[in-house]
């Protein structure tokens, strides 16, 4: 019969505290397992997510919200730009691609985001190495009416193919359904990406959504004041009168498409990726810098932001958590300190008679310091399966409504950290029990 | 010669400061194999001297040899494991861990010593104490009786040279008190084992050759 033996039946005569100590330091574990799990998840969205393209260039603003609403489709655009600025951009000779973005409305159904862009966004690799994948039998918006929806979309809506739906004009409170009705072409696989979570629609059908089109006379100010030109009176009260024959707001169901002009069209952003390879990182600084000094646009280093929150807001945010978690497993600790600590006085008895039949003052104080280690121990590795097993049953329900992509078996580096720490606490909080066998006085306990 | 104890002197400090005697044995032996009763009475020392014999308790002064080996000089680690290999113990109380079965309790009596602990001698020894059907059960789940027999297994698992026994009857019944003799004085001769058996019962001291009165060789009870 070795020291462990000996410790775990020690264990299992105190079976209630015993289970009850394990399992506050479970509970601690528990929790600082889903929050490395989670953590591990935003770390990979917030790193990953911006890696197909080198700037987002959007109106002048907050970079920040710039990025969340283009990049995580979180909170209001800032603005818009003309779409003439995107045509362009995209005859720049310095850009290798620039892809339009129209964000604003939200499913009727989920209040998923919707995304107006051009089939050649799926072409950008959403992580370094990776590209969109759709089902086999899914189109990347060839057409008008078409929409591509992402995985978690699907999922939670049980939208299958040829499914047909409408948005809801702005933000889902605003409770006005457009009439026209986009049909699903292509489903993509999952990305771990905001993009699970987001309806792509054909920008063509985007603009020609009832009031997506900003009046005539307005979009064709709004661009010259955007470029610093001036208005041609003459010219702006012929194509009033030239457009005055076309009926703007009939668009009862789609199919019917009409061509909006370019000067009522609008985007909320523009993905960029510069031309070059070696010089790539050089001259995306150049256009940066140079659209600063301008005051119609800016160009915003997506990577650049997302660390700015990663380090001041999830960050944080991040590092309050895992020091919360880390102080649940101190107490858990502190609890194994107590329950050991009180059966002392009961068990001075039984580390006497083990002291008269031999063991040695070192014997039983590792038998006390064991009977911590495997409580804390156990307590750890219960901790890591509930956290897992918690992170297992709720990620479903994360996925769907926040389209976050969680492996429940995702290991991070600091489970493997966890149990040696637990030894170690272990042997803090067993070292005065482990004490106080060690120091027991045979002859007067086995007299009492 | 089992044990020899030669100008054993141990004495307490009272809380007030002042010393209390407790043993002052000039010489007192024990033969290989003998098995002797000593009769003392309430506070005479016995406990003590016990606990000085085994080591639990180091003598202030003199010494006590067992099997040839003297162990008041001893470090306290090597005098634990020779404790646990040499000697074996039969209290009064019995001191079972409650936490372990019979066997278990066996098992453990066996732990702290070099040797691998043998299963299948802690159940012959079971087998010897007539215990073999409560293997497995728990000191609650048994009899004084029973209780004890188990801790008679337990001392003997080592194969000790010594056995103390510290009033191992007066916590049994009458129908197992005779049982319990019977069965320490057996096993011992079987086993070659030198008993050394502490009592306050003249009727259980009867049953031994050699019956000793603490009062007359310990000289802090001599008359004055």
């Amino acid at each position: 019969m070795n020291t462990l033996t000996i410790a775990w039946k020690s264990i299992r005569q105190r079976r209630v505290a015993s289970l009850l100590t394990a399992l506050s330091v479970a509970l601690g574990v528990t929790l600082m397992i889903s929050v490395l799990v989670i953590n591990g998840v935003i770390d990979r969205m917030f790193n990953q997510t911006a890696s197909g393209y080198d700037l987002i260039v959007g109106p002048k603003g907050s970079p920040l919200q710039l990025v969340l609403n283009t990049v995580f489709r979180v909170g209001a655009p800032i603005e818009n730009l003309p779409y003439r600025y995107y045509t362009e951009l995209k005859n720049d000779p310095r850009i290798e691609e620039a892809i339009p973005f129209a964000i604003g409305d939200v499913t009727q159904k989920g209040g998923f985001p919707i995304v107006g862009t051009i089939p050649r966004y799926f072409a950008l690799e959403y992580i370094p190495g990776r590209h969109f994948r759709i089902n086999s039998e899914g189109k990347f918006l060839p057409s008008t009416w078409d929409s591509v929806i992402g995985s978690a979309v699907a999922k939670q809506n049980n939208w299958k193919m040829g499914d047909e739906f409408q948005l809801i004009h702005g933000s889902a409170e605003s409770g006005h359904v457009h009439d026209e009705k986009f049909k699903i072409v292509g489903i993509l696989a999952p990305t771990g990406t905001p993009n699970d979570r987001t309806v792509f629609v054909n920008l063509r059908g985007f603009y020609q959504v009832s009031g997506h089109e900003k009046p005539l006379e307005e979009a064709i100010r709004r661009e010259a004041a955007f470029f610093g030109e001036k208005v041609d009176e003459e010219k702006l009260k012929a194509l009033l009168k030239e457009n005055a024959s076309h009926d703007h707001h009939d668009h009862s169901g789609h199919g019917h498409a009409h061509a909006v002009p370019d000067a009522q069209k609008e985007v909320t952003a523009i993905l960029v990726q510069m031309k070059g390879d070696r010089l790539r990182g050089f001259a995306t600084i150049k256009f940066q810098s140079q659209l600063k000094e301008g005051n119609q646009a800016q160009a915003v280093n997506p990577i650049q932001q997302i660390t700015w929150l990663m380090t001041n807001i999830v960050g944080n945010v991040r590092t309050m958590l895992i020091v919360l978690t880390s102080l649940i497993i101190i107490v858990s600790g502190v609890s194994i300190f107590v329950s050991i600590y009180n059966s002392m006085s009961d068990r001075k008895k039984e580390i006497a008679i083990m002291r008269a039949l031999g063991a040695g003052r070192t014997a039983v104080f590792t038998i006390i310091l064991s009977e911590s280690v495997l409580l804390c121990l156990g307590g750890g590795l219960l901790g890591i399966v509930l956290g897992h097993g918690l992170v297992f049953v709720a990620s479903p329900i994360i996925e769907a409504r926040s389209g976050l992509l969680i492996n429940p078996f995702a290991f991070s580096s600091v489970e493997l950290v966890l149990l040696p720490v637990l030894v170690v606490l272990a042997s803090l909080v067993g070292f005065i029990p482990a004490m106080t066998a060690y120091r027991t006085d045979v002859a007067s306990t086995l007299s009492d | 010669m089992s044990l020899l104890l030669e100008n054993v002197k141990k004495s307490y400090r009272e809380p007030n400061g002042s010393v209390l005697p407790i043993l002052d044995i000039a010489r007192f032996e024990l033969k290989e194999n003998e098995q002797v009763a000593l009769i003392g009475e309430s506070g005479s020392g016995k406990s003590t001297l016990l606990n000085v014999i085994s080591g639990i308790t180091a003598a202030d002064s003199g010494k006590v040899t067992i099997a040839g080996t003297e162990i008041a000089s001893m470090a306290e680690v090597v005098r634990d494991r020779f404790r646990a290999e040499r000697i074996g113990f039969v209290f009064q109380t019995f001191n079972l861990l409650p936490a372990f079965s019979a066997l278990e309790n066996v098992l453990l009596g066996m732990s702290f010593s070099r040797k691998k602990p043998n299963r299948d001698r802690a159940k012959e020894l079971l087998a010897l104490v007539g215990l073999e059907r409560r293997l497995h059960h728990h000191p609650k789940q048994m009899s004084v009786g029973e209780q004890q027999r188990v801790a008679v297994a337990r001392a003997l698992a080592n194969q000790p040279k010594l056995l103390l026994a510290d009033e191992p009857t007066a916590n049994v019944d009458l129908a197992n008190q005779d049982t319990i003799l019977k069965l320490l004085r057996e096993a011992c001769a079987q086993n070659q084992i030198a008993m050394l058996l502490v009592t306050h019962s003249q009727e259980v001291a009867n049953q031994f050759d050699r019956v000793e009165t603490l009062t007359e060789f310990n000289k802090v009870h001599a008359p004055v």
